[in-house]
């Protein structure tokens, strides 16, 4: 039996589709479709419901020690409100998850995990954990909101002062009233547009949904409107996922998982070989350069690559699509794909064979879509 | 017979008669509403032949790629080609954005009519 956020109901009232995700029933989309979704994110603004989303909390005395252990990414040097991106492996070199760590202070950590590993990743945390360190999965006590779109920061200006805000990405404030209601507000997402999450209690999230929803909502300045527009609309997991597709940023399960690694599917540059030991680092070391690549493919031919089509190269199979679909702001279908890195670059031609038909591709540059600056 | 009636698979496609031998295919607007936004629909070619029962299209909205089956045996005499650049279509009128025309039809599927088709949605 799935889970249902504390905004569930509200999923409802708005014309949410629900469907089980990670253990929860979320909205896929609401009535507006996944295309304006997606393009309200791009364009003005979106808000989903991430509440699935696992949060553990590593504090104490060696909490810095145990992250460093955990995860790739070098945390030594954070300042307190800092975000940082890592993968976390396992003694192979595969990747156990990908996460934010939260730097609250020296010896306190907020980590942020994907829900469909959350169990999985709790579990890990507390078989390698050493020393004094307190853990534990605050997951259900916390909810999640990822307000995303060039006019995240405005919609949340009209709800607190501009300097209550994070001004950096990848920075975080806590202790923010929004609506009344306490909130850690960081300048993350997964969209590849400016925005925020929000941290929120269950208690106060449908107050703080509301609130936002209403804080970007506007009468349009046209000739004929008969109903209320909104340069905000909540964006359902549909949405989610062609964002972070469009923006190339890799999910687990898909383009990473416990057989590839870090290093394999382009994330190198959250995984620190000169720090002190970590683990996967030694099957790092040993596997030495990567065999395989992540790289974007651009479908030339008509149709639509979806995860798991095989690429080739004339009659040589080079690799897998990890995900794939037609991106609505790009208005063309695009893919991502593990291949061998000697035939990834950028312009080289192939084929994917999507249900059984050789379709032509190019692979292009990463990310597919970067916002203006 | 209602030449206009159109009738349906279980499996949400719709057939419209035009003649004893000659129909039109499409989609319900359930399934349209179902699949949500659709961004491609693969079609077969004219002169091709289409079996009761089996798949002839696929629709892909932006999640997922859905076959189309088709309700009759016969043979492709016109594909509408307006949906290969405008998928949308579908999602904008169901009935009047038909897939295929089929005609020589030698042998059909049990149909459902609509009050039949809308029943067993329920």
């Amino acid at each position: 039996m799935e889970k249902k956020t504390p905004l569930y109901e509200s999923h409802l009232q708005a014309g949410g589709k629900m469907v089980p995700y990670a253990g929860y029933l979320l909205p896929v989309q609401y009535e507006t479709g996944v295309i304006a979704e997606h393009m309200a994110v791009r364009r003005t603004a979106g808000l989903f419901d991430v509440s699935h989303m696992g949060e553990v909390v590593l504090r104490g005395k060696d909490a810095l020690k145990n992250v460093q252990r955990l995860v790739t990414n070098d945390c030594s040097r954070m300042y307190d409100g800092q975000v940082k991106y890592s993968p976390m492996c396992n003694e192979n070199g595969g990747v156990v998850d990908d996460l934010l760590v939260y730097r609250r202070k020296e010896d306190d950590y907020l980590i942020v995990v994907n829900a469909a590993n959350r169990h999985k990743d709790v579990e890990w945390i507390k078989q390698h954990i050493v020393g004094e360190v307190e853990f534990q999965d605050i997951s259900d006590e916390l909810s999640l909101l990822a307000l995303q779109g060039p006019k995240a920061q405005e919609i949340l200006c009209k709800l607190t002062e501009e300097e209550n805000l994070p001004g950096k990405n990848y920075t975080f404030k806590e202790n923010i009233l929004l609506a009344g209601v306490s909130c850690t507000i960081s300048r993350t997402g997964y969209t590849g547009e400016d925005g925020f999450e929000i941290f929120c209690s269950n208690q106060g999230v449908v107050t703080v949904w509301n609130a936002l929803l209403e804080a970007g909502k506007y009468k349009a300045h046209r000739d004929h409107i008969d109903k209320e527009d909104f340069d905000i609309i909540p964006c359902g997991l549909g949405a989610r996922d062609t964002l972070r597709l469009e923006a190339a940023m890799p999910l687990y399960g898909h383009e990473m998982d416990d057989q590839i690694s870090p290093l394999e599917t382009g994330l190198g540059f959250a995984v620190k070989m000169d720090k002190e030991d970590f683990i996967g680092k030694n099957a790092l070391l040993e596997a030495g350069e990567p065999k395989i690549t992540r790289v974007g493919l651009s479908i030339t031919g008509r149709g639509i690559a979806r995860e798991n089509c095989l690429v080739y190269i004339g009659q040589t199979r080079i690799g897998r699509t990890t995900s794939g679909t037609h991106c609505p702001y790009l208005s063309r279908p695009l893919a991502m794909a593990l291949v061998d890195i000697h035939s990834s670059a950028i312009g080289t031609q192939v084929e994917v064979e999507v249900r059984g038909r050789r379709i032509p591709a190019e692979i292009v540059a990463l990310p597919f879509y970067k916002r203006a600056q | 017979m209602n030449q206009k009636k159109f009738l349906f698979l279980k499996s949400h496609e719709w057939v419209q008669f035009l003649d004893e031998t000659t129909a039109r295919i499409g989609i319900s607007d359930f399934a349209q509403e179902e699949l949500g936004d659709l961004v491609f629909i693969n079609l077969p070619e004219v002169g091709d032949e289409v079996v009761a029962g089996e798949e002839f299209a696929d629709v892909e909205s932006v999640k997922a790629v859905s076959p189309v089956y088709s309700p009759v045996t016969g043979t492709i005499k016109a594909i509408n080609e307006d949906l290969l650049d405008q998928p949308e279509l579908v999602n904008s009128d169901a009935y009047a954005a038909w897939f295929i025309e089929v005609e020589n039809i030698q042998e059909k599927l049990d149909l459902l009519t609509e009050e039949e088709y809308r029943n067993q949605l329920s």
